[in-house]
């Protein structure tokens, strides 16, 4: 059960990332285990791809705790993402009332507005308690969302209490543990982000992705993997519209392994870009002899490195 | 041990003050935040110590470099506060001789109004014409604050018109609505448990309309030196009306000026743009500009439907395919884009330059703005749909 309790150093905290195979560098570390410890809400903002999102599920599973999702998207309102009354049995319960020939009409609106009648939504559900400690909360890209939205998590990010109005104020006795994920499609709030730690998610250097590769793409030749992760290194030194993700990287290095290849070559490069590369002009700029030219520096990079 | 945590926390509020002057905006708050991580964190190294103030005291990804610059400096040795100060404000420029308050022309013209009657009657002629001042600057670095009381009464009829019906778009929220399509549950079982349940009256609910989004590119280059001022002026007369508007400036490099544009005062506003800008009056480097726009900003400000005000007289040096590349992509990821030319207040403008021909297939609309009635009229055409006349297309056929 030791396990299941939270990090009590930033050390232990790398440890406990790497147990579920998300290698973090220390800054990443320092945060979370600040977050944690101060019962603190995280804003981690990055590129797509970078595993903003994976924090989130990989803190659930080393924890023990229930993963609760709030995946943002344009419109979304209290009644999606907090609560909705179950009107359909509200409407029911009145009739019933009826004719059982309940005429005291307060009474009837405090049956009515209570707890049997409501639904809970992701952040509603979150402040409830949990057998195995309080629940991750992930909201995951809030930068889709507007800025009314970002209102409603005011609350619950500040003091983990949700107001009802009929029925009151809902209040977690263990606050959950918040993730909040932004690709910065836009800039959220001053309000919002004093409440948090932040953090920005950059791309890793080359060691730490090649630990990540390893760990996720068990199969993997070295020699092969030290290729990909030199080569997508020098992909994102180029004047790319988007650079490609750790995904990406993932994505690409179990295609390559798919396709039983044993070492990079231009041809292959070229016909699996599409993994790496989701922009048609990034794509025509790296036309056959860039990628060639590429391909002859990481080799001859790596070659120097032995 | 109470005396090294004073000296501490003492630390930390000092370092706080040194990132609030560099520009990272820390309110007392952090301080308290950063004492309390510090004293939970157990920090051991400098890199700890490092990433456990930056948790607390960064919120945006732009100030990690400054952080980063304030710590080394800070930690280090106390005593080069000042100077790490100096060298990350722009403003603070030391030697400089002082530079008139802004609103100090303003001031003197109010006070010696009579003895300037026949100059200022000269000026106002020639806002008639061109809308610009008698005072041309020849500084790099323009002191936009010394306005003309001419100008500023010209000014705030521009404001005055902006009150207007603006553009509206359709948000995918609800709202309670009459004419709604969506029955409200929620306020129809309310208003019926009013009659005790026996009469349901159906409540509305419709899409919510809001303004979209503004993103002002001004081209500040030295062809458009003389429109600069009134278009920083009218921008914030925008800004001012309008929740979100952003606004970049661009000559030879781009400048994102939203903050500094969003101050009350227009006097301050201009002033606060001036100083971060580099690029006063120089070249023009249209498609490097939008390259650079394109690439970091595009993704951030164009959301939910924004509108692209692109004010530039389209004079590029150097035009070739990456103007037309990087002007497509422009148009591909907005929801209107408007050119705004000053030049089209000749009659006899013809897209003949190379670098507007580039660009007009690529912008919706194209519309002088060069007085205060195309002012005016740019204010009726963002309140509503595109209006017929100034069609880019049609000036290219003229050409041919």
């Amino acid at each position: 059960m030791t396990d299941k309790t939270l990090p009590s150093s930033i050390d232990s905290t790398l440890d406990l990332l790497a147990k579920a195979d998300y290698i973090a560098d220390r800054s990443l570390a320092t945060v979370l285990y600040l977050a944690l410890r101060m019962g603190r809400p995280m804003f981690v903002e990055g590129e797509a791809g970078v595993g903003k999102t994976e924090i989130a599920k990989v803190l659930a599973t080393t924890l023990g705790r229930r993963l609760i999702r709030l995946q943002c998207y344009e419109g979304l309102d209290v009644s999606a993402a907090v609560y909705e009354w179950n009107y359909g049995a509200q409407m029911i319960a009145i009739r019933l009332a009826e004719a059982e020939g309940e005429g005291d009409r307060a009474r009837i609106e405090h049956d009515v507005f209570s707890d049997r009648f409501l639904i809970k939504r992701p952040l509603l559900q979150a402040l409830e308690p949990d057998p195995a400690g309080p629940p991750v909360l992930l909201i995951d890209e809030i930068d889709r969302t507007d800025e009314a939205f970002e209102a409603f998590l005011l609350e619950v990010l500040a003091d983990f209490q949700i107001t009802v109005p009929e029925l009151g104020t809902v209040k977690a006795a263990h606050p959950p543990i918040v993730v909040v994920t932004s690709n910065r499609t836009r800039e959220v709030h001053d309000a919002l982000k004093r409440r948090c730690l932040y953090h920005w998610v950059g791309y890793p250097n080359a060691e730490r992705e090649l630990k990540i590769l390893r760990a996720k793409v068990p199969g993997i030749a070295k020699k092969l993997s030290e290729q990909v992760v030199a080569f997508v290194q020098a992909l994102r030194k180029e004047d790319l519209f988007k650079s490609p993700g750790v995904a990406e990287t993932l994505d690409w290095a179990s295609a390559l392994t798919e396709l039983d290849v044993v070492a990079l070559d231009p041809a292959t490069v070229s016909d699996t870009l599409g993994v790496l590369l989701k922009y048609q002009d990034d794509i025509t700029r790296l036309d056959g002899t860039k990628v060639k030219a590429l391909l002859d520096e990481v080799r001859s990079e790596l070659r120097a490195a032995e | 041990m109470a005396a090294s945590e004073g000296r501490l926390a003492e630390n930390i509020l000092y370092f706080a003050r040194a990132l609030r002057a560099a520009g990272i905006p820390v309110g007392p708050g952090a301080v308290l935040d950063a004492l309390e991580a510090l004293s939970v964190a157990h920090v051991g190294t400098r890199d700890d110590f490092y990433w456990t103030l930056h948790a607390v005291f960064v919120k945006r990804h732009e100030h990690t470099g400054l952080f980063d610059q304030a710590f080394r400096i800070f930690f280090r040795k106390r005593g080069y506060i000042e100077k790490m100060i100096a060298s990350m404000l722009p403003e603070t420029m030391p030697g400089e001789h002082k530079a008139p308050p802004p609103g100090a022309q303003r001031i003197q013209e109010a006070l010696f109004s009579g003895l300037n009657e026949r100059e200022q009657a000269k000026s106002d002629v020639e806002i008639d014409a061109r809308l610009t001042v008698s005072d041309q600057e020849l500084l790099r670095k323009k002191d936009f604050a010394q306005m003309t009381a001419a100008e500023i009464a010209a000014a705030k009829d521009a404001i005055a018109r902006l009150a207007l019906p603006l553009d509206e778009v359709r948000t995918r929220r609800l709202a309670p609505s009459r004419h709604g399509h969506l029955i409200d549950i929620r306020r129809t079982l309310r208003a019926s448990m009013k009659a005790g349940g026996a009469v349901i009256d159906l409540k509305y609910l419709g899409p919510r309309v809001k303004e979209p989004p503004i993103v002002a590119l001004l081209d500040i280059s030295g062809s458009m030196s003389e429109y600069t001022r009134l278009f920083l002026h009218f921008l914030h007369a925008v800004t001012d009306a309008r929740k979100r508007v952003t606004t970049f400036l661009f000559g030879t490099r781009l400048t994102n000026v939203t903050r500094a544009v969003r101050q009350r005062d227009p006097d301050e506003a201009l002033a606060a743009c001036s100083t971060n800008v580099a690029d006063w009056s120089g070249g023009t480097r249209i498609a490097s500009s939008l390259r650079a726009f394109n690439k970091q900003w595009a993704r951030r400000v164009l959301t939910q439907g924004a509108v692209v005000l692109l004010i530039t007289d389209g004079l590029e040096r150097d035009a070739d395919d990456t103007l037309a590349f990087e002007i497509d992509r422009l148009h591909r990821s907005c929801r209107r884009l408007i050119w705004l030319n000053p030049l089209l207040r000749f009659h006899a403008f013809e897209a003949r330059a190379k670098g507007v021909q580039t660009m007009l297939p690529h912008v919706d609309e194209l519309r002088p703005i060069h007085n205060l009635e195309s002012m005016a009229e740019l204010v009726r055409a963002l309140s509503g749909a595109p209006a017929k006349g100034y069609d880019p297309k049609q000036m290219l056929k003229n050409v041919a």
